[in-house]
């Protein structure tokens, strides 16, 4: 599955599998974006972009060109952590 | 005792520091870097700490300049800020990104406190959390909850700031754990692996789900408030409020403190020795001052709002809505607020521009802020369009003067937003530009927040950007006060004469002798010696006098133009002032205000970068001269372009 979070649609919820390497990734997995972490898209900015993601705690907003670096996977797993 | 407080942004950090320190703040710098140090002072059973109030960051690893002083203090147990204590405010309800931060502290062996803020919001969630577990994963630590915005928990803090200050074994949370270097991406990222891990299996132990009080608004505001219409409805109405508010209530202490000054100035004048000194006081100094604190009103409103609309948590949303429009040109979401604030006072909007992390989509905004019209340009567009503009309709409703003032704002927000654009392919940043702001939860605002934001703003500004004013205005009048050798005082005699044959009022020849004495100070010679330049936009050496003493305020320029035109007391919306200028001829016979002349002005004041106080702020913001230098380089050149292309069409 490669799709990433730039592709998802508001109200699903998926599961980070990773982060694409580039400079943001650390900070990325420090705002809590670690693989395993369940997340959901829950609302975009007008145009699409950016959209804005519950991080389970917090609701994060961040643009396409970063969401575009976070790998997701759909299937619900029922291991999800929460 | 060196106090470190140290959490996420949005813990409600802030608000612990104030409940601590009260109005004890003071704002200072770091050592060898441009951030603020924000700092109180505190006593505990007699004893004095101090405790500084770092920048909100969600990791020791710096990922922006700001955050980097963190990284620099905590990895450096000689540096000067080095802590004794670390009090790391944690939110509640968001333990497990939180602990991230804490435990990283935690591992650096630094002795520690732990604050859950927010302890009733995560509860209304329906998290509730063993303290007395938890504390067993973090041997040494004493953990305390608050409620910081309504100050409980202060006493249980400051007890335990009292005793834990010795840290008996050492104990980290990662096992064998070694702070990364700065450019050691893998290992900080291995670091985030491992301790996420760990954290989540503290949480699990510790954390219990309990039933959900309230299921929290946000949601339900948020649709309304980012909807695709609503939600710039509803900013572009609270935008429209604030301006009303800062138009219809800055204006009565404005007045009220540019009467005052003016009466103290000339009171003094009147009641001091006649002399140089006396004249220094009563029209360098107390006039510079009453041009510094006459900022107070707009600013301190200004903050007023735009602290409201953090604490609240919506200006949040008015960047993740305005970011994708704002992108395209450079700018931020984050660059909305500072821009559309310029438009009232490029001061208040320059120094809101704190809030954008990214390095050069803040000095981006920064640079192109003053060229919003502000509210001191209002005087000068409508003498010259009272002056040039005739009070005509157009297309049977649209008032011809209205629609040139429309046209000055509009030109202004358009050029702001051109330069921007180009400054984005000019100005080089290794740093990618990125956004990842968190939404926080609708909160009521604190107040006590809000009033120190504000009295910390309006400090700042007094402080540090009225020194450079006051300065400045101390040059401006005694370039004003004197001239080459005894010219000025010839020049006096002579039309003390030709006034006295003229058989003017006393008035009238004061005014009369006041003029010819500017026009012989240096400051007279200096608009005189300009005067080849400025010719081709039009202008004589006598708007060149008023162009340079309105570098002081824009202001200033109507004032000068009264003085220099000898007309006294005009308090009839500029009537005599007007009617005077219409007189004036130029040598050849033509009139000095024409068409071209004036549009030519106008021009020129919506681009220069005609205030000292702005250059002052810009200077105390970016830390250095060399950007609010290229800023009036640029202004000049734009003012000086765009008035020649519009006299040079005109004429």
């Amino acid at each position: 599955m490669n799709k990433t979070l730039a592709h998802i649609k508001s109200g699903q919820q998926v599961i980070v599998q990773g982060i694409t390497d580039s400079t943001l990734k650390p900070k990325l997995m420090e705002m809590g974006l670690v693989n395993g972490k369940a997340i959901t898209v829950l609302f975009k900015a007008p145009f699409g972009d950016p959209i804005a993601i519950d991080v389970q705690g917090y609701i994060l907003s961040l643009r396409l060109d970063e969401a575009k670096l976070i790998l997701v996977d759909t299937i619900h797993s029922s291991e999800e952590y929460t | 005792m060196k106090i470190a407080l140290l959490g996420n942004p949005n813990t409600g950090k802030s608000s612990v520091f104030n409940m601590l320190t009260g109005l004890r703040q003071h704002v200072g710098n770091f050592p060898g870097v441009t951030v603020d140090k924000k700092f109180g002072n505190i006593t505990i059973g007699g004893e004095d700490h101090s405790i500084i109030d770092f920048p909100g960051t969600y990791s020791i690893y710096p990922r922006s300049k700001d955050e980097q002083v963190v990284y620099d203090v905590l990895s450096n147990p000689n540096h000067i800020d080095f802590p004794d204590l670390a009090i790391v405010v944690a939110d509640a309800s968001n333990l497990e990104r939180n602990l991230f931060l804490f435990t990283q502290i935690y591992d650096l062996n630094i002795p520690t406190i732990l604050v859950l803020n927010m302890s009733d919001l995560a509860l209304k969630n329906g998290k509730k959390i063993d303290l007395e577990k938890l504390a067993e994963h973090f041997p040494g630590t004493k953990i305390i909850e608050t409620t910081a915005r309504i100050g409980i928990g202060k006493d249980r803090l400051l007890k335990e700031m009292q005793f834990n200050v010795t840290i008996e074994e050492k104990h980290t949370f990662l096992t064998n754990h070694k702070l990364c270097e700065l450019d050691d991406q893998i290992g900080q990222e291995q670091e985030a692996n491992d301790r996420f891990a760990l954290i989540r299996k503290v949480i699990a132990s510790v954390e219990e789900q309990v039933e959900k009080s309230s299921n929290f608004q946000t949601n339900k505001l948020d649709k309304i408030l980012v909807h695709p219409i609503f939600g710039y409805l509803i900013f572009a109405s609270i935008l429209m409020i604030i301006f009303q508010f800062i138009f219809s209530f800055a204006a009565i202490p404005m007045d009220f403190i540019d009467g005052s000054f003016s009466d103290f100035s000339s009171w003094l004048s009147q009641t001091l020795p006649v002399g140089l000194f006396s004249d220094l006081i009563s029209q360098g100094i107390v006039p510079g001052i009453g041009g510094v604190v006459i900022f107070i009103p707009q600013i301190a409103l200004l903050f007023f709002f735009i602290s409201i609309l953090e604490e609240t948590g919506y200006l949040a949303r008015v960047v993740f809505i305005m970011d994708r429009l704002m992108r395209p040109i450079g700018l931020n979401g984050k660059s909305v607020v500072p821009l559309l604030s310029s438009a009232a006072c490029a001061i208040p909007g320059v120094m809101a521009t704190r809030t954008i992390s990214d390095w050069k989509e803040r000095t981006i905004t920064i640079l192109v802020a003053p060229l919003m019209s502000c509210s001191a340009r209002i005087p000068v567009y409508t003498l010259l369009i009272a002056l040039v503009i005739p009070n005509e309709k157009v297309l049977g409703i649209l008032n011809l003067q209205g629609l040139v003032l429309f046209g000055l704002y509009s030109l202004g927000l358009v050029a702001a937003l051109l330069i921007a654009a180009l400054l984005k392919l000019l100005i080089r940043s290794k740093e990618k530009g990125f956004l990842l702001l968190e939404l926080p939860s609708y909160k009521s605002p604190r107040w006590g927040n809000v009033g120190i934001t504000v009295l910390e703003k309006v400090r700042v500004f007094v402080l540090d950007a009225g020194k450079i004013i006051l300065a400045i205005s101390i040059v401006l009048w005694a370039m004003a006060t004197f001239g080459p050798s005894d010219r000025m005082e010839q020049a006096a005699t002579k039309a003390r004469e030709t006034a006295h044959e003229l058989n003017l009022s006393e008035e009238e020849s004061d005014s009369f002798v006041s003029s010819a004495k500017l026009e012989n100070s240096y400051i007279g010679i200096l608009g005189k010696g300009i005067e080849p330049v400025i010719q081709p936009l039009g202008y004589d050496w006598k708007i060149g006098i008023s162009l340079i003493t309105s570098f002081a305020a824009r202001e200033v320029f109507v004032g000068s133009l009264a003085t220099i035109y000898a007309v006294q007391g005009d308090n009839d919306n500029n009537k005599r002032l007007i009617d005077r200028m219409r007189d004036q001829k130029r040598s050849d016979g033509t009139p000095v205000y024409t068409l071209a002349s004036g549009a030519s002005l106008m021009i020129f004041y919506v681009f220069a970068m005609q205030c000292m106080a702005t250059l002052a702020v810009v200077k105390r913001e970016t830390k250095s001269w060399k950007w609010p230098l290229i800023q009036i380089a640029f202004m000049g050149v734009l003012a000086y372009l765009g008035s020649w292309i519009t006299f040079t069409l005109l004429s």
